[in-house]
Formats: C-alpha cells, sequence, structure tokens
C-alpha cells in the first residue's frame, strides 16, 4: 500500500504518488481529486485506486461527500483538482454501471421491470426499441442472474425496494461494463433485504468479472464481501483492507481528533466522544446519539 | 346511426376541417402527452397551456393566426424555463410558477387591448375556448406543420426519455444529454398545448394533453402502451366531442350548438373515472383473491 507523506496534514493509507502511478489492472484510478461546492471544500486531495474484479466500500457518514465523488467518477460533476482514469477514460460517462440512490417511480407509472433493464441495454440511443429476440433474450438472462425473473413483467413503483434495487443492478449490468458504481443501495432496506442484496452482489460481479464501489454509511452489512475500503471524512480518504483502514489510529487521523474503535455482538462501531455522551460515527445508522447515553446501543451505556 | 350523425354532418365542410385539425391536435396532445405525465410535468403543461392565452391575444393583436402566438409564446416560455432551472422538481416547479405569473399578466393586458381597441368579435372566447367549427381550412398545413415535429421529437428520443425520467443520474451515467433531452421534451409539450388551443382553447388544452395519458397510464403496462392507447383516447374524445357538438344545434335552450370544447373535456374526464372504477375494482379482486 503506498503511503503519500504531507506536510500540513497527517499522511493517510492509500493516497497515493504522482499522476501516473496508474497500474496495468487498474479500473478505476482517483488521483488527488478535490471538489469544491459553494465555497466548501466536500473532497480535498482524494486518491484511491479500484483493481479488476476488486468490491471496494465507500464508507461514510451522511454528507462525507460519497456521492459527490461517485458524480465525480461518472462524469456529471466537474473535479476543481486532481485527476481521474476509468478504464484509460478522463470519466465513467458510458462505459460504467451507475446504480442511483433514488428512483423515480410512482405505483401509477406502466413501466415494467424487464422495461427498466431493457433501458440499460440500450436507454441512451434514439428511436423506438425494436422487438428482436436477442435483446428479449438477453433481458431476461439479466433478470434471472439477479433473481427477478419472478416480478419482470410488473410495474417497477409496485415493487418492495429490495426488488427495485435487484431490478436497477440488472440495469445497471445488463451492458456489461466493466466497473459498477453503487449509490447506497442498502439505504432504506431491512437488514434481510439488505444481506440478500450484498450477497447478490458479490455473486454476480464474482460471475461477471466486475469491479464494484459502493457506497454505504452503514459499512457492517458489506463487511464480509469487501475486498477493501475507502473511509471519507472531513472530505479526505483513506483506502486499504478493512484491518488496515477501521483502526483508531488511521480514522482518528481522518477525522482530525479521536475516536473509538469499536467490536459489539460482531458488529463495528467507530465512535467519538461528545460532552458527557457519544456519537457513533460509523457502523450502525441508529444509534447517533450526542450527550445521549440512553440511547446508545446495547452494550454500549456509560 | 342516424340517432348520432344528425342530417348533413359527413357533408359539412366546417366539420371536414374541424375533424382534421382536431384528429391531428388530439393524435400529438396523446402521444406527447403520455411523456408529460410520465416525466411529471403536468404542472408545466398546464402553465404552458395559461401562456398560450398570451400568445393567442398577442397574436389576434398583430393580426396573425392564433395558432403562432400560442406556439412561438410556448416556445418562447418552454426556452425561459429551462433556462432559469427546471433540472430539479422543486426549481422545476418554481420557474415554471414565476414564468407562468409573469406571462399570464401580459395575457390579461393583451386580451383587454384585443376586446377595447379591435373589431374582432369573441377573441377571448376564441382564445380561452377554441373555434374549430369556424377555423380556415388554410390552418391545416400549419397544424401538420406543428405537430410533425413535436412527434418527431418524442418518437426519436423515446428511450432517453423514459430513462430520464426514471433517473436523471441513471440517464446521464448512460452518456444521455438530459438537460438538452428536457428541454426538447418542453419544446414538444409546448408545440402540443398549441395544437391543443386551436382544438379546445388555451384554457382547457392541458385536458385533451394530460386526460387520455392519466387514463392511458392507468389501463396500460408499458409506455410504448401507453403512448398508443393515450393518442387513440384523445382522438376518439375528440372526434366524438365534434358529432356532439354537431347534434347540439338542435338542443335547447337556444338551438345554436354547444361548444365542442365542453363535449370534449367532458368526454375524457368520463372516460378517466369509469379507468379510475375499474382500476379500483381490479384491486378489490385481487385483494380478495389474495386473502
Amino acid at each position: 500500500m503506498a503511503v503519500k507523506m504531507a506536510t500540513s496534514k497527517p499522511a493517510l493509507p492509500g493516497e497515493t504518488g504522482p499522476p501516473g502511478a496508474e497500474t496495468p489492472g487498474d479500473v478505476l484510478e482517483v488521483d488527488g481529486v478535490s471538489v469544491r461546492l459553494a465555497g466548501r471544500l466536500v473532497l480535498d486531495d482524494v486518491s484511491f485506486s479500484v483493481r479488476r474484479g476488486e468490491f471496494v466500500g465507500l464508507i461514510g457518514a451522511n454528507g462525507a461527500g460519497k456521492t459527490t465523488l461517485l458524480r465525480v467518477i461518472l462524469g456529471l460533476q466537474q473535479a476543481t483538482g486532481g485527476r481521474l482514469s476509468v478504464s484509460g477514460r478522463p470519466s465513467g460517462r458510458g462505459v460504467v454501471g451507475y446504480v442511483p440512490q433514488k428512483i423515480q417511480l410512482d405505483p401509477d407509472m406502466p413501466v415494467r421491470a424487464r422495461d427498466l433493464v431493457g433501458l440499460g441495454l440500450d436507454g441512451q440511443r434514439l428511436g423506438l426499441p425494436l422487438p428482436s429476440r436477442r435483446r428479449r433474450e438477453q433481458i431476461d438472462a439479466m433478470l434471472e442472474a439477479v433473481d427477478a425473473t419472478r416480478f419482470a413483467n410488473q410495474r417497477v413503483g409496485n415493487l418492495s425496494g429490495g426488488e427495485q434495487q435487484r431490478i436497477m443492478i440488472a440495469h445497471a449490468l445488463i451492458s456489461q461494463p466493466r466497473l459498477l458504481l453503487l449509490d447506497e443501495p442498502l439505504a432504506n432496506l431491512d437488514i434481510r433485504s439488505a444481506q440478500e442484496i450484498v450477497a447478490l452482489l458479490a455473486r454476480i460481479t464474482r460471475e461477471h468479472g466486475v469491479s464494484v464501489l459502493i457506497s454505504a454509511h452503514e459499512m457492517n452489512p458489506l463487511l464480509p464481501v469487501l475486498d477493501r475500503i475507502v473511509y471519507l471524512a472531513s472530505g479526505r480518504a483513506a483506502s486499504g483492507t478493512t484491518d488496515e483502514i477501521i483502526t483508531e489510529d488511521v480514522l482518528s487521523r481522518l477525522y482530525g481528533y479521536h475516536v473509538d474503535v469499536l467490536q459489539v455482538h460482531g458488529r463495528v462501531l467507530v465512535i467519538a466522544h461528545a460532552g458527557d455522551g457519544f456519537e457513533v460515527l460509523a457502523g450502525d445508522e441508529s444509534a447517533a446519539a450526542p450527550g445521549h447515553p440512553d440511547h446508545a446501543p446495547a452494550g454500549l451505556e456509560q | 346511426m342516424s340517432w348520432l350523425f344528425k342530417p348533413g354532418f359527413f357533408a359539412s365542410s366546417p366539420v371536414h376541417v374541424a375533424l382534421v385539425i382536431g384528429g391531428i391536435a388530439a393524435l400529438v396532445c396523446g402521444v406527447v402527452g403520455a411523456f408529460t405525465v410520465l416525466r411529471g410535468q403536468s404542472y408545466s403543461g398546464h402553465a404552458l397551456a395559461d401562456l398560450a392565452v398570451t400568445g393567442g391575444s398577442a397574436s389576434f393583436l398583430s393580426g396573425i393566426s392564433p395558432l403562432w402566438g400560442f406556439a412561438g409564446m410556448g416556445v418562447l416560455a418552454a426556452g425561459v424555463m429551462d433556462m432559469i432551472g427546471i433540472r430539479r422538481a422543486r426549481g422545476r416547479d418554481l420557474a415554471t410558477g414565476i414564468v407562468r405569473g409573469a406571462g399570464l399578466g401580459f395575457g390579461a393586458l393583451f386580451l383587454y387591448w384585443d376586446t377595447t381597441h379591435t373589431s374582432a368579435t369573441g377573441v377571448a372566447i376564441t382564445i380561452l375556448f377554441g373555434s374549430m367549427f369556424t377555423t380556415s381550412t388554410s390552418v391545416i398545413p400549419l397544424v401538420a406543420g406543428f405537430g410533425v415535429p413535436a412527434l418527431a421529437i418524442i418518437l426519436v428520443l423515446y428511450r432517453p426519455l423514459l430513462l430520464s425520467s426514471v433517473s436523471a443520474d441513471a440517464a446521464a451515467a448512460r452518456g444521455v444529454r438530459v438537460r438538452l433531452t428536457g428541454l426538447l421534451c418542453l419544446v414538444a409539450i409546448a408545440l402540443a398545448v398549441s395544437l391543443a388551443a386551436i382544438t379546445v382553447g388555451a384554457i382547457l388544452s392541458t385536458a385533451l394533453l394530460v386526460g387520455p395519458a392519466a387514463i392511458a397510464l392507468r389501463v396500460t403496462n408499458t409506455p410504448a402502451r401507453a403512448t398508443v392507447v393515450a393518442a387513440l383516447i384523445a382522438v376518439l374524445a375528440t372526434w366524438l366531442g365534434i358529432v356532439l357538438a354537431y347534434d347540439s344545434f338542435s338542443w335547447p335552450p337556444s338551438h345554436d350548438g354547444w361548444p365542442v370544447s365542453f363535449f370534449i373535456v367532458t368526454l375524457i374526464f368520463l372516460a378517466f373515472v369509469g379507468a379510475q372504477l375499474l382500476g379500483r375494482g381490479r384491486r378489490n379482486a385481487l385483494t380478495a383473491s389474495a386473502g
């Protein structure tokens, strides 16, 4: 793991060297990317890479800049500094698969699951989609791959959150991208649905040889399948294996103040002290309770 | 069928013109309307209909066909809405509301000048509620000239429009030029509204744009079928409205005919209520069988 030493701020694991450090196996190389929005530095010199076939988690609290970083990679947001390479291109627009955080489909809208998957195949093309046996077979195969055949003809707006995520994953994968970006796909899912989606992602991306960069503010469901982690906080990023990054030393340097890393009932919690209580920075979205120990997760009462 | 088609209906020249113009306008409104509703732009359609009042009343002042005024003002307003921010839902409603308010102010002024400073009679009624039976045959090529580009925009951009309706970011990630696509869709809506305005009047034009589409989206299961069914409903309602309006010349109270726009929007409304009841019945049946 390359480590860059900086004079103005502590060095963090994963901060890479000068531009051009991309290795042949890298599908994505983010090198010193900074983004300033409305005068606020949202991303500050962020560097990491995703190698071929890797499953990488982009972890950080809400507002940490995860969606902004994904939008920069997609070419939907201009970086104010740094360099980006997606399979040798300056942005991922048109070449990566993308699962957005939200889709806008009311139950009244007559868009079936198979229609949405088909749009992943050729939704950018002009003209009407002409019926073809090959196109139908591709869509059917993708629906089967994400175990969605049983609701293929139902309106997407009528499906559950987990079922919609399966359809969006199929939508993103059907064009056979080398890199799949997912923006908080586990948000608003119950624990069982989240586990099913994670297992599906791990299986299908392995089968298709796709690299994955998945953002989440709750990292625990992802820990069993992650090859590496990119942890965002205070606009900066640290990247490496989970064991390298989820440590008090690295995260304290990243946040700029002392944090504790606890293992509770098999779950990892990142905690900062706040007044008389604490704040859960990552690891359990239901436990953010600064100064309110009564709301602490089980086993953490002070 | 003589109970429906009164004597002279098929020989009447104004009826022929009304059937052609109304048919083209309804076809365009059905197709464009399906995407207006799918993309959640019904409010934009409503605002463009209000602004058609401004364009129509300005055209009377300058002595040109009201269709030029309806379409010109609509396309201009679509450009302004895009320029001042329609990319996010809240910004879109805000931009639409601001442009609509400003435009309606001019509409009120122009209508006042139309009625007080020109010799044209019934200008306000013509603009607000349409006058298909008094439309000249010379307008037919103009109607087709506005209808074809509106249809072309929707058919050419069918897939990018659909994808960006589901998620603008997902569409952009696939390489769709989301802003240009949205602007062209607004232009198509403006053209469709202008055609609806000469058919049922500016004030009622949203009914022809949104009504058939809202019905079609409830009774079909794919965007393509919804588009075709919306067009069919719009054309049928318009033609049946023309038939009933012709029949109404023998109806009380004064035997001088009821407005064709009344029949068209009422038929669409009744069809919508029918579709709602049908949908509710289906859902109840599904719930009962599931229970």
